[in-house]
């Protein structure tokens, strides 16, 4: 079968491609209702700075919560109006001018999106679990991000009760980038939402209220090695455009498959040039690959999970994770059909090393945070095997996956957020044995979560693994399924010896306590429970929506 | 008719679940619930078989179909009875001596508190066994097969608190399992053989199959037969048995359930006899218990035990002639009918003397008990003149076919087998007369039970007198009944078939041959046991006594091979486990850890670091994906 005839499997003929060339100016179409989620969000997110701007210090916590959470729950109406008018299924569209797409996978992705940031801000939200300080309620956020640690000025800022309620307008810019990371339909637009969504996250990560300095350090490797990856990523755009002539997704794929022979004058040395179409999609995939923690390009992945506040790592991890592999199947499916059989194997190796590497070194790790890091390495090896399948069954079964496992993570990482000693969250392993005897409630959550990621059956993760590795099989990478399985088997260790460490462990004396939080966390972390036993007893439903989902516009 | 064939089940399935999940305000009625049933059952037999009688010898057989047990696509398996006349003949065995067996308890448990419980246990044997012989294909059998199996071992250990009962019921269960797995065995081969396990398909098939496939089926079906019917190698659990109230050991360990196996070979003839090696084997079997039960029968002191030894042998009788193919599958089935009558009359008779005299089963210490138990004395007197061979009773004549058909069998190994029926026939004649002399003539030498109180016997209640007196009349009638005119052969010959074979001696010669050793064997017990006093203490013996003591070691073999064979096997599979399995297991944990150890020092923390092994990631991704195009 050739390369061509792969890629009209999956994709539909869409309407607008791109603005033709002219003479003159013709004024740019936008479809606002298309675009609402996104607008919504970053709507919210401006009126969160005028926020910060108008509203007196008492009332800002309250204004921006609330700002925040209706604001994605009216983005999320969006999607689903947008749904119901079937832009996922028969009416996909482009919109703005051949920049964005209105279609299942971008939907259903955006829809996870907003889902995961709802939950994930009720994190940020939390008030009740650090003891209050100078008489006023804390979250897991310095008092002031500017104040170096420890010195006057944070303790002055802590007694005026200071909160740097700014996380939930930069949260929200961070979801608008997301929502448009997977639907962007070109690579300039691809790279703005890529930035937009980075450079909150690189702030969000800065500002934790406990441990600040190994929460600066994180921010700052964070967003060097994102940049360089930013980097890596605008010059495989710029070596694409020399190649096509033009930065429209299917603009390229035209090109690539030979649709589009005329040469553009102006690029008569480069253009048709396959050096820079193999480089340049190289480049453009490393970039993404850095965005979902696959090895090599995942080094800052503990480090920056480790650093960050918590709430903040959970948001990340999940929110993160889903856009970029968003973005990845795009640019897999519609641009790069042609190159379906040239990336195949460095895919493969990507996605052995990740599952391994992520797997293997996890087992000696001895900080929770950091052991979550590399269990998301290793998903993300799982999730890439599905993106290898190039089959309409691999692309549900990874929407699916997604769906699946930002839920799980959010709900982990909430749940790490409760067990805390004197010195603020106690990540570290040798802290959490005997919990189980403890707070026997706490652990059985975080059992579920547990064993949810290392996928036994009845859980999300099983579903979900299930899925991945069936369409990676049927797709030709039965090999990927061999390591898959494999690397399932090592991770599973480390996620039992956490129960078994939490469940039949004598508790230490100085052990830490399990904080009561307020019904947002638990909010959060229930949800996390109903979705891993929901899609893990019943996930015929959701697999059936994210198979009529997976069908990409172009 | 044939929507009767369930109600044959029904009732006594009804009667155990009411029974057992009835609770303690049935004490009062749970035995007169549990024979009311048992009979009810034995008349719907018997207006079966009046039905079955009204019909061309060709056309007797039913066919119910209850439902689809297993309805997947390419394995059909049905819960569905088949009602022929061999099927017929054990239902009117087993309801008809059950419900007799039901009445005798009613007296012999009247003083256990637990007697619901006890004709529960009875109601689900029957049930189980009549499950067993009208299944209409093997897997419905196989679950009658192991209910009868259940029930044994209930009513075996059912007086639990002494741990011999305990300890005899778990062996009888673990030696049965040995031949339940043959069984298992044996579906699964038919099942790939022929895709099916009912009995019409498969057995019409043998035809067409290679006869090594029907050979391996043939032993396993053996094997299954082996465990049930207590033959050798697996008869070791027979004897412990007894430890189960005597009217269990006169209904399932003498005149049903030990049959079972008898009536597998029979049904299963066509795959016998397209499979003359397996069938030898079932010949061999067959005449090395028929010696081994009579041996051990002749030194037993427990007149259970005793009796045990000898329904041992009698199901190695019935074994050898199933064994013998056509020639032998009627004479089996007819000797396996009379022995049901005279052998449960012999258990409810041996019942009967243990209830006189404070449960004693010891035989030395009877002696002169037939001025005492007048009625017990004669029925049992008339079972002993059955099992002997005595002229016109039940045993002379089915067991006289047995003995024919063996020298019929032809050749060297007609000859082999007509003269080891002969002698197993001399020694019964030995044991069983040793027994009657033991228990009912001589001196008295009765002595005082463990709490001192002297036995006074009596003649037992009516409630266990009429059925011994029922069952006589059938050890005494129905050999002749059956045999005058062929009756039984016409019956059964539709379902079995039958061959004459080819006899190197005349009827009349073996009749007479029968005679000499029957009177041999009663002499030398005579001569032995009735002419002077016998001991009160068993004196020490040969050694072929003192073997046949121990159950001719039949337990010492067991212990040498198997359960210290088990033992040293269990011991080094454990040493393997520990040294290899866990070996490479925690080996291969180890090196992970290693490998995680060493790949963590990557993680070194120096975001230059990081930058590094992208862009060198990077270099690689380009390369590889250039690669890739240029081959």
């Amino acid at each position: 079968m050739s390369a061509t005839a792969v890629h009209s499997l999956w994709t539909t003929a869409g309407g607008v491609t791109s603005a033709a060339p002219g003479d003159r100016f013709t004024a740019p179409t936008i479809e606002y209702a298309q675009l609402a989620p996104v607008l919504i969000v970053v709507g919210a997110a401006v009126l969160g700075i005028l926020v910060e701007a108008f509203v007196p210090r008492r009332a800002r916590y309250t204004t921006q919560v609330f700002l925040t959470i209706v604001a994605i729950a009216a983005a999320f109406a969006a999607v689903v109006g947008l749904a119901a008018d079937g832009y996922a299924t028969k009416n996909a569209h482009i919109a703005a001018m051949g920049a964005v797409a209105v279609d299942g996978p971008a939907l259903f992705l955006q829809g996870t999106i907003l889902l995961v940031s709802m939950v994930s801000v009720f994190t940020f939200a939390e008030r009740r679990l650090d003891p209050a300080a100078g008489g006023n309620r804390v979250d897991s956020f310095a008092a002031q991000a500017g104040s170096v640690p420890g010195s006057d000025s944070e303790k002055a800022a802590v007694k005026a009760g200071f909160t740097t309620t700014e996380v939930f307008p930069l949260a929200l810019f961070s979801v608008a980038g997301m929502l448009v990371f997977p639907a962007a339909n070109d690579l300039l637009t691809l790279f703005i939402a890529l930035e937009v969504f980075s450079l909150p996250l690189y702030l969000l990560c800065a500002v934790a209220r406990r441990k600040r300095l190994m929460s600066q350090e994180a921010a700052v490797k964070y967003f060097l090695l994102g940049a360089f990856s930013s980097a890596f990523l605008l010059f495989g755009i710029a070596l694409l455009y020399g190649y096509a002539g033009t930065v429209s997704y299917a603009g390229i794929a035209n090109v690539v498959d030979g649709s589009v022979q005329q040469i553009d004058p102006a690029l008569a040395g480069t253009m048709g040039n396959d050096a820079l179409l193999l480089i340049g999609g190289a480049l453009l995939l490393m970039g993404l690959l850095f965005k979902v923690g696959a090895v090599p390009f995942h080094m800052w992945t503990p480090d920056v999970y480790q650093g960050a506040p918590t709430p903040v790592t959970g948001f990340m991890a999940a929110a993160t994770k889903v856009a970029a592999f968003g973005a990845l199947l795009r640019l897999l499916y519609v641009v790069l059909p042609g190159l379906t059989w040239d990336l195949r194997p460095v895919m493969w190796g990507v996605a052995i090393v990740t599952m391994l590497g992520g797997a293997v070194v996890a087992i000696t790790q001895t900080d929770i945070k950091r052991l979550l890091a590399y269990s998301s390495i290793a998903h993300a090896g799982f999730i890439l095997a599905g993106v290898i399948a190039a089959s309409p069954e691999g692309i549900s079964s990874v929407l699916f996956y997604l769906g699946v496992y930002s839920f799980v993570t959010v709900g982990a990482f909430a749940v790490v957020t409760l067990v805390r000693d004197a010195g603020g969250e106690a990540t570290h392993l040798s802290k959490w044995a005997g919990l189980g005897r403890r707070s026997p409630l706490t652990a059985a959550v975080f059992a579920v979560f547990l064993l949810s990621f290392a996928g036994i059956p009845l859980t999300s993760g099983f579903s979900g693994k299930f899925a991945v590795f069936k369409a990676a099989a049927d797709g030709g990478a039965g090999g990927l399924v061999v390591v898959g399985v494999i690397s399932s088997a090592i991770a599973a260790f480390f996620y039992i010896r956490v129960i078994v460490l939490m469940f039949f462990s004598e508790p230490k004396a100085d052990g830490p306590t399990v904080a009561v939080p307020s019904p947002l966390t638990m909010t959060t972390i229930a949800v996390g429970v109903a979705v891993t036993l929901v899609l893990g007893l019943a996930p015929q439903y959701f697999l059936d929506l994210a198979s009529q989902a997976g069908v990409f516009v172009r | 008719m044939e929507n009767l064939i369930a109600l044959l089940v029904a009732a006594p399935l009804l009667g155990a679940a009411v029974l057992l999940c009835g609770g303690r305000r049935l004490d009062r009625a749970g035995h007169w619930i549990g024979t009311v049933l048992a009979a009810a059952s034995f008349v719907v037999g018997v207006v079966l078989f009046t039905d079955m009688l009204g019909k061309g010898a060709e056309d007797r057989a039913l066919h119910q179909k209850l439902f689809s047990w297993i309805p997947v696509e390419g394995f059909q398996a049905d819960v569905a009875f088949q009602l022929d006349q061999l099927s017929m003949t054990f239902v009117l065995l087993i309801t008809g001596v059950g419900t007799l067996i039901h009445i005798y308890s009613i007296g012999y448990m009247e003083h256990d508190e637990r007697r619901r419980r006890f004709f529960g246990y009875l109601n689900l044997f029957l049930a189980a066994m009549l499950i067993l012989v009208i299944a209409d294909n093997y897997l419905l059998l196989y679950v009658g097969w192991e209910g009868v199996g259940l029930a044994s071992y209930l009513l075996i250990g059912f007086w639990q608190h002494k741990p011999s009962a305990a300890t005899a019921a778990k062996k009888a269960f673990l030696v049965n399992r040995v031949g339940d797995m043959g069984l298992s065995i044996a579906i699964m081969l038919m099942f790939t053989t022929f895709g099916t396990f009912a009995f019409g398909p498969v057995l019409e098939a043998t035809g067409e199959t290679s006869e090594g496939k029907l050979t391996a089926i043939g032993l396993m079906l053996l094997l299954a037969a082996c465990g049930k019917s207590a033959q050798v190698p697996l008869q070791s659990w027979l004897g412990d048995a007894m430890e189960g109230p005597t009217p269990v050991s006169a209904l399932i360990h003498a005149a049903t359930m030990v049959t079972a196996g008898v009536y597998l070979i029979v049904r299963s003839g066509a795959i016998f006899n397209a499979a003359p090696d397996a069938q030898l084997v079932v010949v061999v079997v067959g005449a090395v218990t028929l010696l081994f039960g009579a041996i051990v029968g002749c030194a037993k002191d427990d007149i259970k035990k005793a009796l045990a030894g000898s329904t041992m042998s009698q199901i190695g009788y019935m074994i050898l002639a199933a064994g013998l193919g056509p020639i032998g599958y009627v004479f089996a089935i007819m000797h396996l009918v009379t022995h049901g009558f005279f052998k449960a009359g012999l258990f409810l008779g041996a019942g009967s003397v243990m209830h006189g005299m404070n449960d004693e089963v010891d035989m030395r210490k009877y002696g002169g008990l037939r001025k005492f138990m007048p009625v017990t004395f004669v029925t049992f007197g008339l079972g002993y003149l059955a099992i002997i061979g005595f002229p016109g009773l039940s045993g002379f004549f089915s067991k006289d076919k047995i003995i024919e058909a063996a020298f019929a069998k032809g050749g060297t190994e007609g000859w082999i087998l007509g003269a080891v029926t002969l002698l197993g026939a001399a020694i019964t004649a030995f044991y069983m007369t040793r027994v009657m002399l033991m228990t009912f003539f001589g001196e008295k030498r009765w002595q005082p039970d463990a709490g001192g109180h002297e036995p006074h016997p009596h003649e037992s209640p009516k409630s266990m007198t009429i059925p011994m007196i029922v069952l006589a009349f059938g050890s005494v009638f129905a050999g002749g009944f059956f045999s005058i005119g062929d009756r039984f052969l016409h019956w059964l010959e539709p379902v079995t078939g039958h061959d004459h074979g080819h006899a190197p001696v005349s009827a009349t010669t073996v009749t007479a041959a029968t005679m000499v050793v029957l009177v041999i064997g009663v002499a030398i017990a005579w001569a032995m046991y009735g002419r002077r006093p016998v001991p009160a203490v068993a004196p020490r013996g040969s050694l072929l006594t003192r073997a046949a003591r121990r159950d001719l070691l039949q337990d010492d073999f067991n212990h040498v091979v198997l359960v210290r064979g088990g033992e040293h096997l269990t011991r080094s599979l454990v040493y393997v486990d520990h040294t290899l399995v866990d070996g490479v297991v925690n080996g291969t944990a180890a090196s992970m850890g290693g490998l995680s150890g060493r790949l963590r020092k990557l993680q070194n923390g120096y975001a230059r670091s990081y930058a590094v092994s992208m862009f060198g990631g990077a270099a690689v991704l380009i390369a590889a994906t250039l690669l890739m195009r240029a081959v």
